[in-house]
């Protein structure tokens, strides 16, 4: 009996600096978020209650956001499909033993790990400026173009998907990591069926890997709609040319820090995490129509 | 037959080999265009071969602004990385073997926290953290940069976590049986055992804190404190506009620590990854 008392407080001293953690920096700034979303609030006067005033603002009144909810949904249902689907094709690719394999694993992965630094947005904005990369091999094959694809308000915003798609490394190892699970003998079995590839691909490989696409399209649907940094970097801020890289994150950003509104940022923020929310509910629901759990092997 | 085999695999990696050069050629062509005299640059961008190497880039890049140099940015970098990541990976092994190994009233209820955090947008937390640290006074001081990380993570946790799982619970009973306190299990049996669980946190730590943008740029305006990440963005500003081969030389220079880092210890980064099933 002395020894179950003894683990409750072993248990939380453990614990105890996620528990602290989580009251004081997620518990407690969730809360005050919430409040805030009813004040007006420059930082420096006290919090003024107003009620529903910013939602309706945010609603009703803020043409911005509804160009910045087009952008931002534009970013991550563009670039969330195709990053996966670029990591799956990889990976399958990769999924061999022939010699060298493990250099090119490297070479895919490491986009990712470099993606979200400074100096890679910096890099992709001179990739896609006017005498940049891109315009400079598109001339090597003869197209000449002088556009520039950053400051044009119908390429800005796809040159971070692509930048975005380009970073598929970390979903491709995990893709490649359940490759590895499928039992060999399974592919096996198809091939003596006279199964064919897109047959195989289709019975085997997607209904197998459906959980692992499930966790990853939620996370990185999550992180797309966070994107800020090469937002920020590419448009120098300003989420331009025309309001087009004005992601969700960035356009918060101004609001809060730039214009001081720090009320209306949060009732932002608290719009944003509803539609994350549902978004994440929508795919959950759905995922029992196409996710495949039995299979999943003993662990 | 055998031939066939040879043919399927030269055109392998004539495929793969060139889809890899093209996914890294961004890379390469940044660090190449760091060695390329400023007009050059832009002449000839499609080259990755300067007509002469051009190491003034580094040393105009160096000097940074205003007087801080990139001496300074870099040990800013350092030292929030080394702290921050010390804090995140003990403070996160604690956590981790908590809840893997000991039995405590309402562990489920906090094990979903953690889960919820995990998933939880940065967006909700970053004003009222902000008014926060703004009331504690911490501005434009590396507090609230680094603080926050010695509250244990939910990604390190949750990797820890799969590595602890793995360590038989015979092991535990054994060292009980010795009169060993769960506290003598933890640093004398557990912490050895999960030593490339923390290696792998300590990685990513790393990485995460070295891209930061967003915290320095909120809580940072001396550039005397500036990290790299934001010290980079002064080139984007001003009078700095035009010096690009300085912003191409300290832009591949902020990159190197990582990828030095991601050669030593890819096997842990690939495993890391893997097995935990979280992003990277």
């Amino acid at each position: 009996m002395k020894l179950r008392e003894n683990n409750h407080v072993v248990g939380y001293v453990f614990t105890s600096p996620f528990i602290l953690g989580f009251l004081i920096f997620t518990l407690f700034p969730i809360i005050s978020s919430l409040y805030y979303s009813f004040t007006e609030y420059n930082l420096l006067e006290a919090p003024r209650w107003i009620g529903l005033q910013n939602y309706e603002k945010l609603f009703m009144e803020d043409d911005k956001i509804w160009k910045s909810f087009q952008v931002t949904f534009t970013y991550v249902f563009a670039s969330v499909p195709l990053r996966l689907a670029f990591a799956l094709f990889v990976a399958m690719l990769l999924n061999t033993a022939i010699r060298g394999v493990g250099a090119y694993r490297s070479a895919y992965y490491l986009p990712s790990l470099i993606g979200g630094s400074v100096a890679v947005s910096i890099m992709w904005s001179q990739i896609f400026g006017d005498k940049g990369l891109l315009n400079s091999a598109l001339g090597l094959i003869g197209i000449k173009t002088t556009a520039n694809w950053i400051g044009l308000p119908e390429t800005a915003l796809w040159t971070l998907i692509a930048l975005s798609v380009w970073q598929f490394g970390s979903s491709m190892l995990i893709f490649l990591a359940g490759l590895k699970n499928i039992p060999a003998s399974y592919y096996e079995a198809a091939n003596v069926d006279g199964a064919g590839r897109m047959r195989r691909f289709f019975s085997i490989t997607l209904p197998l890997l459906s959980p692992i696409i499930l966790f990853n399209l939620i996370m990185q649907t999550i992180s797309a709609f966070m994107t800020f940094t090469p937002a920020y970097i590419i448009s120098r801020g300003e989420g331009g040319p025309l309001d087009n890289t004005l992601l969700y994150s960035l356009y918060l950003y101004r609001r809060a820090f730039q214009f001081m509104e720090m009320g209306y940022a949060s009732a932002m923020a608290w719009v944003m995490l509803i539609i994350i929310g549902i978004i994440t509910l929508i795919i959950f629901k759905t995922s029992t129509l196409w996710v495949h759990y039995e299979a999943k092997g003993e662990k | 037959m055998r031939l066939a085999g040879k043919q399927k695999s030269i055109l392998y990696h004539i495929i793969v080999g060139g889809l890899a050069l093209c996914m890294i050629y961004p890379i390469l062509w940044l660090a190449a265009s760091s060695l390329k005299p400023n007009d050059e640059i832009f002449s000839t961008a499609y080259s990755l071969i300067p007509s002469r190497l051009e190491f003034a880039n580094y040393a105009s890049g160096w000097k940074g602004f205003a007087g801080t140099t990139f001496a300074t940015f870099f040990q800013n970098s350092f030292y929030i990385v080394v702290i921050s990541t010390i804090g995140a990976v003990a403070s996160s092994a604690l956590v981790a073997y908590g809840f893997a190994r000991i039995p405590f009233f309402g562990k489920s209820f906090w094990f979903g926290c953690v889960m919820m955090t995990l998933m939880l947008p940065h967006d909700v937390t970053i004003i009222p953290q902000y008014v926060m640290f703004a009331k504690l006074g911490w501005l434009s001081s590396f507090k609230p940069i680094i603080v926050p990380s010695f509250f244990a993570a939910p990604f390190f946790i949750f990797l820890m976590m799969q590595f602890i799982r793995t360590i038989p619970g015979e092991l535990d009973e054994a060292a009980k049986m010795d009169g060993c306190s769960k506290y003598g299990i933890f640093f004398k049996i557990v912490l050895p055992l999960i030593v490339p669980a923390l290696v792998t946190s300590a990685i990513f730590s790393f990485y995460w804190r070295w891209d930061d943008f967003i915290n320095p740029l909120l809580y940072l305006n001396k550039p005397e404190l500036y990290p790299v990440s934001l010290a980079l963005k002064l080139f984007l500003d001003g009078e700095s506009l035009n010096n690009w081969g300085g912003m191409f030389a300290m832009a591949t220079l902020s990159l190197l620590p990582i990828v030095i880092v991601f050669f030593i210890f890819q096997k842990f980064i690939v495993e890391g990854i893997s097995t935990s099933g979280l992003k990277g």
